[in-house]
């Protein structure tokens, strides 16, 4: 028990070492003296509630995902008809209950339409993405497989992913951290954001842009009350806009959608000089807006984003320079959010914030100042509790927290963890319990020699029988910090974090520095009594 | 140089002499505390009951003006808010939980935030925002069941470890006295309707996890007591077990306690409530070990022949042979 080795001596020396050197990138930070670049830089993060920033919890609607998907579809079984050699005639489409349903006008062509549509049916991946089956000899259903939804629910959630990370880079905030959580959430971490209701407007911008040609057909009355007629749908007008409160009848098909942008800015109208939005689309983008905007000369189409209808200007001519010009009654501000926005391409799919949290950096900086002078004031009067109740054991115990309180920071830099508000509580806890070994192996010694056991059997004892009971209580709050850490968020796993590692380290300091220490004064000053 | 002893060697405190009147006094307080959870309830925060906080410094001020802010944010029309003081006499933090029809909207929540931030803006113009939280029911529900989970888990993990390394009737009574500290806990924030966070889950745990440092200590004796002396009656061995073990408890009950007092007194405010459940959990969780898992073991009939491992039929045909028996 008290025997080591200078093998055994120099590993534990080199482990404590080891782990404390790793806090220094951390500490050199608050100064001016620079670690080195070329060493390897272990730091220790700040949550957010310590540096400040935000945290927002996006939720996706998967039924959102299926419908749009349902939509596509049936843009593609019609383009697929009617482009099949010789024409497919279809009729009462309809996307009811989720599935996509149409008759063909001529049953023999059956087959022709299975073939055509074969490749959509099939998807590109692994996974068939539709069933289909047929009805009374002429009616063809399509209706989505759940791998198929799932595989669409989860693109999109990764491209939502790239998309969201886009548009934070350009609020040029540093380090955002972004992940993906369970299937249909998204966390979204900004450390130090001046303004955090800017990102906010940001990711709830879908920002899917719509040209679609005005139903001028339709009755006025009826569009004021929100019927559509046969064929068209019926959008608001956007609150910034002209007609805030009104509604206007738009085709349903035949329109454009604005995701082939090689660019969005901010720019000012030349003759209004109101703040408008300048797009440009890629060649594929612009060919289609060109043919939209040739065949519709004289018509007005409404510029719809995220369902709410902009402007709904007049084609005055045809528009093939692959730019536009977006306006829609912005502010300087939301015309820039909107560029951002469109820059960055749409979000496949809405995301609605369903948690958010904020902390001010002031706050973050009161507390970690307030954090760490009770935690000096709690250590030395665990310290001086120590000292007196069991003298040079106290001191060695002292040591150990000191040691244990270095590589506890040390290793949570190693493992790049975060230290957070409940963190601190956590490392006060870990210095209250860590010298909780060293009273049970010191009482154990006092008691051990009270019953007339010599100096050195009374510590071998000492440190044998308290082991038993210290093993068992690290490894009952190491349950509890463990379920902590797997059911907790955030700040709460970081208050987990120091727990668990603090107990690995406390045990390697408490009890295993602690008899080297002892063994070697034992073995030098070969005392006849311990004033314990 | 002449060292502190706060507990005086060879102590002889008759503990277990009185454990009936203290275990009723223990379930007759168990009992109070789930009254007081079921009557005056939780005082949940934004993490429980969903909702919106809002935090702030009034950086001109010497007192925030609690009164003339609840009226204000009451004048919005999302229903009576909370506004508590909040760390220094200038800070303060604004509880509101939205109407049911507001917090199923999401836009309307987020719309609610932005409302309250902006008025108190325009009204206050010292009013530094420290930071706000807003929690949609979805979330919040969410995070009830996960914490009922985490702790329903982490004392049946703890109970049955305890078991497999002890005697069921350890596991047991380690459980029961779990179950006293949680119980005592959770009413003693009912009683003073201190705010009910996700923090104090983490709070609780960490009780879970400390208050059997002391039971195990006391166990850990017990089970070596029972070996040792194979005679004695158990009230007098738990009895032994606990005086033996007194100055240990004391004495890292205090350590943990002289730890966390500057954090209680000096933290930061967003870690009072946390701190101070963790500080209750650690008496309450100091005084279970003696009085209620110790004593628990009478009952539960443990004997001195718990830790003596049963002879197999082989042990005793072997032993035969030799001409032992």
């Amino acid at each position: 028990m008290l025997d080591f080795p200078t093998w055994r001596k120099v590993w534990l020396w080199s482990i404590a070492i080891i782990a404390m050197l790793a806090t220094l990138p951390s500490l050199l930070s608050a100064t001016s003296v620079r670690w080195p670049d070329a060493l390897p830089q272990p730091m220790v993060n700040l949550g957010l509630d310590l540096a400040g920033g935000s945290h927002i919890l996006l939720e996706a609607d998967p039924a959102a995902v299926a419908a749009q998907r349902l939509e596509n579809m049936e843009e593609n079984v019609r383009s697929l008809m009617r482009n099949a050699e010789p024409r497919i005639r279809i009729g009462d489409v309809s996307t009811r209950g989720g599935q996509l349903s149409f008759i063909l006008d001529d049953p023999s062509q059956m087959d022709r339409a299975r073939e055509v549509m074969l490749p959509s049916i099939n998807g590109t991946g692994l996974v068939r993405e539709w069933d289909l089956t047929m009805e009374d000899g002429n009616r063809m259903i399509l209706s989505p497989t759940a791998d198929g939804t799932d595989t669409a629910v989860n693109d999109a959630m990764e491209s939502a992913i790239e998309v969201i990370r886009k548009r934070i880079d350009e609020l040029g905030t540093r380090e955002p951290t972004i992940i993906r959580q369970g299937d249909t959430r998204i966390v979204v971490q900004v450390p130090g954001l001046e303004d955090p209701d800017q990102l906010k407007a940001l990711l709830g911008e879908t920002a899917e842009l719509e040209f679609k040609l005005v139903d001028q057909n339709a009755l006025p009355s009826d569009v004021a009350e929100g019927r559509a007629p046969p064929g068209s749908e019926i959008f608001p007008y956007a609150a910034s806009s002209d007609f805030a409160g009104s509604n206007i009848a738009v085709r349903r098909l035949g329109g454009i959608r604005g995701d082939n942008l090689t660019g969005a800015q901010q720019s000012f109208d030349p003759q209004t000089n109101e703040p408008v939005v300048n797009i440009q689309f890629d060649s594929d983008g612009g060919r289609r807006f060109c043919n939209l905007t040739s065949e519709n000369v004289g018509r007005p189409f409404a510029i719809i984003l995220d369902g709410q209808v902009l402007s709904a200007p007049n084609i005055n001519e045809r528009i093939c320079g692959g730019t536009a010009q977006i306006s829609g009654g912005f502010s300087v501000e939301t015309a820039n959010r909107l560029a951002i926005s469109l820059r960055s391409g749409a979000l496949p799919v809405e995301l609605a914030v369903i948690e958010e949290r904020t902390v001010g950096p002031d706050l973050g900086a009161d507390s970690i100042r307030s954090g760490m002078l009770a935690m000096a004031i709690g250590s030395l009067l665990v310290v001086a509790l120590m000292i007196a109740s069991y003298g040079r054991f106290g001191v060695y115990a002292t040591i150990a927290l000191v040691i244990n309180i270095l590589m506890l920071l040390g290793i949570m830099a190693g493992l790049g963890t975060t230290l957070t508000l409940p963190g601190i509580a956590g490392f006060v806890l870990t210095i209250g319990a860590a010298v909780d070994a060293n009273v049970l192996i010191n009482e154990r010694i006092r008691e051990e020699r009270a019953r007339g056991r010599r100096v050195v059997a009374a510590v071998e004892t000492g440190y044998k029988e308290a082991s038993r009971a210290i093993y068992d209580a690290n490894i009952t709050n190491f349950i509890a910090g463990v379920l902590l850490f797997l059911f907790g968020s955030g700040p709460i796993r970081g208050f987990a974090v120091v727990l668990v590692i603090g107990l690995f380290t406390s045990v390697f300091t408490a009890v295993t520095l602690t008899r080297m220490w002892v063994a070697a004064w034992l073995r030098k000053a070969r005392p006849s009594d311990l004033n314990l | 140089m002449k060292l502190l002893k706060l507990v005086p060697d060879n102590t002889n405190i008759k503990f277990l002499k009185w454990r009936i009147p203290f275990f009723v006094v223990s379930i007759l307080l168990i009992a109070a505390s789930w009254a007081l959870v079921m009557t005056k309830g939780l005082n949940y925060g934004v993490d429980f009951a969903g909702g919106l906080e809002v935090r702030a410094t009034f950086t001109q001020s010497a007192e925030a003006p609690v009164a003339e802010l609840r009226d204000d944010v009451e004048a919005l029309g999302y229903g009576s808010p909370v506004v508590q003081r909040f760390g220094e006499d200038n800070q303060v933090s604004i509880r509101v939980r939205l109407p049911d029809e507001v917090a199923a909207n999401q836009e309307a929540a987020q719309e609610a935030a932005n409302e309250v931030v902006s008025t108190l803006q325009a009204e206050y113009p010292d009013f530094r925002l420290d930071g706000n939280d807003n929690v949609s029911g979805k979330v919040s529900g969410e995070f009830r069941m996960t914490a009922v989970y985490a702790l329903l888990a982490a004392m049946a993990a703890i109970a049955l470890y305890i078991w497999i390394r002890f005697e069921w009737q350890f596991g047991v009574g380690a459980l029961f006295a779990l179950f006293h500290d949680v119980s005592l806990t959770l009413g003693m924030f009912a009683l003073f309707q201190l705010e009910f966070s996700l923090q104090i889950i983490a709070a609780i745990l960490a009780i879970i996890g400390y208050s059997l440092n002391d039971t195990i200590v006391v166990y850990d004796r017990i089970r070596e007591n029972l070996k040792k002396y194979r005679k004695m009656p158990l009230p007098e061995l738990l009895d032994l077990s606990v005086n033996e073990t007194l100055a240990r408890t004391v004495m890292t009950s205090l350590t943990l306690f002289v730890a966390l007092l500057p954090l209680l007194l000096f933290g930061p405010a967003s870690l009072f409530g946390m701190v101070a459940g963790i500080t209750l959990g650690l008496f309450v969780g100091t005084y279970s070990s003696v009085y209620m898992a110790a004593p628990i073991l009478v009952w539960l009939g443990v004997t001195s022949n718990s830790f003596v491992p049963e002879e197999t039929v082989a042990d005793v045909q072997e032993k035969k042979a030799r001409g032992v028996v």
